[in-house]
């Protein structure tokens, strides 16, 4: 049985997280989401650049290191674990993913090795109305290679360079790469409840677009895009989660109330041992999609919404449970809980959030026992 | 990350295979009831017990010249899997191996360990564990059975429970008060008794689900020579949790209702909108439930990759029990709502399912107390795993007959 990091990956994963709590402190995510011109901290997205972690799973064609997505699944922990505040999550998992499923080589000559190096932010652009992504949910278009839309919330919209939008052409839908400084783009940076990551709204009046994929697989592709992203995501949930419990524990243990640490309590223990137990299993299910992203098995859609549902509910669980254990601290801005708070909702939201994830789990159990 | 076995791995798993073909009958499918109250059935299992430790397959850990295979943690596990895909008679031995003679061969004397460890390995002799007693449950220490020193003898009188299989038990783990007037934890002392010495009564404990897994075990006057006492006079309670570590890990299927059931059953039952199938509510629960029976089982094969790289497992073995006898819960009365009227039957030959839910009804509450309840696994997740400080207790540096009891 070798079901867990390897050692060369558990290493790579250590010395990212030394990297990390020392180069993206709580001040450097602070300094995010105090400054409202700032959509993200530059410095570190170049310092990552630096490390190699843009490039992880790229291919060592395309300028990537030609590592596996456990590799990346590795770093991910880790960059959820500290709140990383860098566009990772859009141009890694969505943009690179997407060039990597359905792009041309042409397509991932020209833009794999930029990712790789940290020159170009990429961002992934399908919803524009409250409730879940459909297919008949996006009015968004393209009609001789122009796109005309609008596209919100879309993280990191205000900063990429380059979009990758699900629009409808004809009858059907697909995938479309959109280069963000061209002509005919608007972008509008929208408030959100999580600062330290950026949203936008993407207005599109005739830009031009360039088919990514079969034209009518929009919606397939898409929905593959998702599943290996919700694994990638997962892992930056346990991340947090991990990091909620651990200052909630520091707290219990330093915080006395009637003459005792509060974390004498049983209802403080019982409380992080609930945590601790949603934490394990999140990161069960979450190496159980790592192991179907890395071997590109059948099985990717169950478990992928198996480590999303779980991770959503952990990091949910021990972001507020953090917070109420720290008391009215808790509730101030100075103190980090409403960081994780913000950022459990922010995860959980991004590539759809748990209810629909859980109704594509159960459907596609369904699938698997009549197949 | 993935699934497979290391080369070694492999290789024991093919020889263990191939000795379970030659000496095991197949599983036919479904678990076969063996009942251990029957004669011929403990009969079989003490024969399969036998044939496993003459090949090294019984006490795998354990060494060689106690009887066991001299063999490694990740090798028992690897036996354990593939004998649960035959149809091995039932193991009553598991307690008594598990932890009273691991206990023995700790802290025991040298003439007790010759005597007991090669017989119990050989299933010739089967043990049982008299710690728990009503006046304590989560707090073994409470223990009240007293032992009285009467020169080279103690007598003993008090009264233990919830002991599995004490009416087949040849030898008990027993752990009595002998000194009062100290705290809790160093009045206790163990010993072993044999089970069929006049002045011990077993007596099963009829459930709420109807079996007697269980027993209370009376002694009155019980006369035991000084020579049964394993380990120092009030060192009891240490060597109560050498024998509590050494309860085996875990490590086996999972069982009962699963989630597959209870979408099996949604496709033939309507609810007021429509097939119970479609239900919106119940499709989430189903989610719910599977991530936490694939978490258990995940989180199953991270502890056995550790112990196949040679590491110590973490403490997340920790959490199966507690996530996994809640789910049993939630699940049969979630399925025992969607057969709406029909939930309240019993009988195989009307219940939906053959009754299979309501049948884990009635064993969940058990689950969720054996074995350490609820609120305590919470207790010890919180304390061990995270290091959280003890409550604070009252009965702390008091003797214990000055510790209050409610009555």
């Amino acid at each position: 049985m070798n079901f867990d990091f390897s050692d060369d990956q558990k290493f790579l994963k250590t010395e990212a997280r030394k990297f990390l709590e020392a180069r993206c402190t709580p001040a450097v995510v602070r300094g995010v989401l105090d400054d409202p011109a700032r959509s993200y901290d530059q410095d570190l997205w170049k310092a990552i650049a630096a490390q190699g972690w843009l490039g992880a799973a790229i291919d060592e064609a395309y300028g990537g290191l030609g590592l596996g997505r456990i590799e990346l699944c590795a770093i991910a922990e880790e960059l959820g674990r500290s709140l990383a505040p860098v566009p990772f999550a859009s141009t890694v998992y969505f943009v690179a993913e997407a060039l990597m499923l359905a792009g041309s080589d042409a397509q991932k000559t020209r833009w794999l090795p930029k990712i790789a190096t940290g020159e170009l932010i990429g961002c992934f652009a399908t919803v524009e109305r409250p409730g879940v992504l459909t297919e008949a949910s996006v009015q968004a278009r393209v009609e001789g290679g122009r796109l005309t839309g609008v596209k919100l919330p879309v993280t990191d919209g205000d900063i990429a360079d380059l979009a990758v939008v699900l629009a409808k052409s004809g009858g059907s839908s697909g995938l479309y790469l959109v280069e963000l400084a061209a002509a005919g783009v608007e972008r509008e940076t929208l408030q959100t409840l999580d600062p330290t990551r950026s949203a936008a709204r993407l207005t599109f009046s005739g830009a031009a677009a360039e088919p990514l994929g079969e034209a009518g697989d929009g919606m397939n592709l898409a929905e593959t895009l998702l599943n290996r992203a919700a694994v990638l995501l997962a892992f930056e949930q346990v991340g947090g989660a991990d990091k909620a419990l651990d200052m909630a524990k520091a707290y219990a243990l330093e915080r006395y109330a009637f003459g005792r640490p509060i974390g004498s309590y049983q209802a403080i223990k019982h409380k992080l041992a609930d945590m601790y137990v949603k934490n394990e299993l999140a990161r069960s299910n979450a190496y159980y999609g790592a192991w179907a992203l890395n071997a590109g098995t059948a099985e990717l859609p169950v478990a992928a919404a198996a480590a999303r549902v779980a991770a959503c509910d952990a990091f949910w669980y021990a972001a507020k449970e953090n917070l109420q254990t720290h008391g009215g601290m808790g509730y101030t801005w100075d103190v980090d809980c409403h960081l994780y708070y913000r950022r459990a909702q922010q995860l959980g939201l991004v590539a759809g959030g748990a209810k629909a994830w859980k109704e594509r789990l159960v459907s596609s159990l369904e699938r698997r026992n009549v197949a | 990350m993935d699934f497979n076995d290391t080369a070694e791995e492999a290789a024991y798993r093919t020889t263990a295979r191939a000795w379970l073909e030659a000496n095991a009958p197949r599983r036919a499918g479904g678990r076969s009831q063996s009942d251990l109250d029957d004669p011929s059935s403990m009969d079989a299992s003490r024969a399969w017990q036998r044939k496993k430790a003459e090949a090294g397959y019984a006490c795998i850990t354990w060494p060689k010249e106690w009887g066991g295979g001299g063999g490694a943690q990740w090798q028992a596990v690897i036996f354990g899997q593939e004998e649960s895909g035959f149809d091995a008679p039932a193991n009553p031995f598991t307690i008594g191996l598990g932890m009273c003679v691991p206990t023995v061969m700790a802290v025991g004397n040298q003439a007790d360990k010759e005597r007991f460890v090669r017989p119990a390995v050989r299933g010739d002799e089967i043990w049982c564990q008299l710690f728990s007693e009503p006046s304590g449950g989560s707090d073994v220490a409470a223990a009240r059975t007293r032992a009285v020193r009467d020169g080279d003898h103690w007598v003993i009188n008090g009264q233990k429970v919830w002991t599995s299989g004490a009416h087949y038990s040849d030898f008990g783990l027993l752990l009595a008060r002998t000194d009062p007037d100290v705290p809790k934890h160093k009045g206790l002392t163990m010993f072993w008794i044999d089970m069929h010495a006049p002045g011990v009564e077993v007596r099963p404990i009829h459930q709420m689900s109807g079996a007697s897994n269980f027993n209370e075990v009376y002694f009155t006057d019980l006369r035991i020579s000084d020579s049964q006492r394993v380990g120092e006079v009030g060192a009891g309670w240490g060597t109560s949790l050498v024998t509590l570590m050494n309860e085996r890990l875990a490590i086996g299927g999972g069982g009962g209702a699963s989630h597959r059931q209870v979408l099996k059953l949604a496709r033939e039952i309507s609810t007021l909108t429509g097939l119970a199938a479609k239900d919106n509510g119940l499709r989430e629960k189903i989610a719910d439930w599977f991530i936490q029976a694939e978490g258990i089982k995940y989180t199953r094969y991270r502890t056995l990759t550790a112990l196949s790289r040679g590491q110590t497992p973490g403490p997340e073995s920790s959490i199966g029990k507690v996530v996994g006898a809640a789910l049993m819960q939630d699940m049969a009365n979630t399925a025992l709502e969607l057969e709406d009227q029909f939930g309240i039957i019993t009988d195989p030959a009307s219940a939906p399912l053959a009754g299979a839910f309501q049948s884990a009804l009635m064993a969940a509450p058990g689950l969720r107390i054996a074995g350490g309840t609820d609120e305590i696994l919470r207790n010890i997740i919180a304390e061990r795993v995270l290091g959280l400080p003890q409550d604070v207790r009252l009965d702390k540096n008091v003797a214990f007959k000055d510790i209050p009891t409610g009555r």
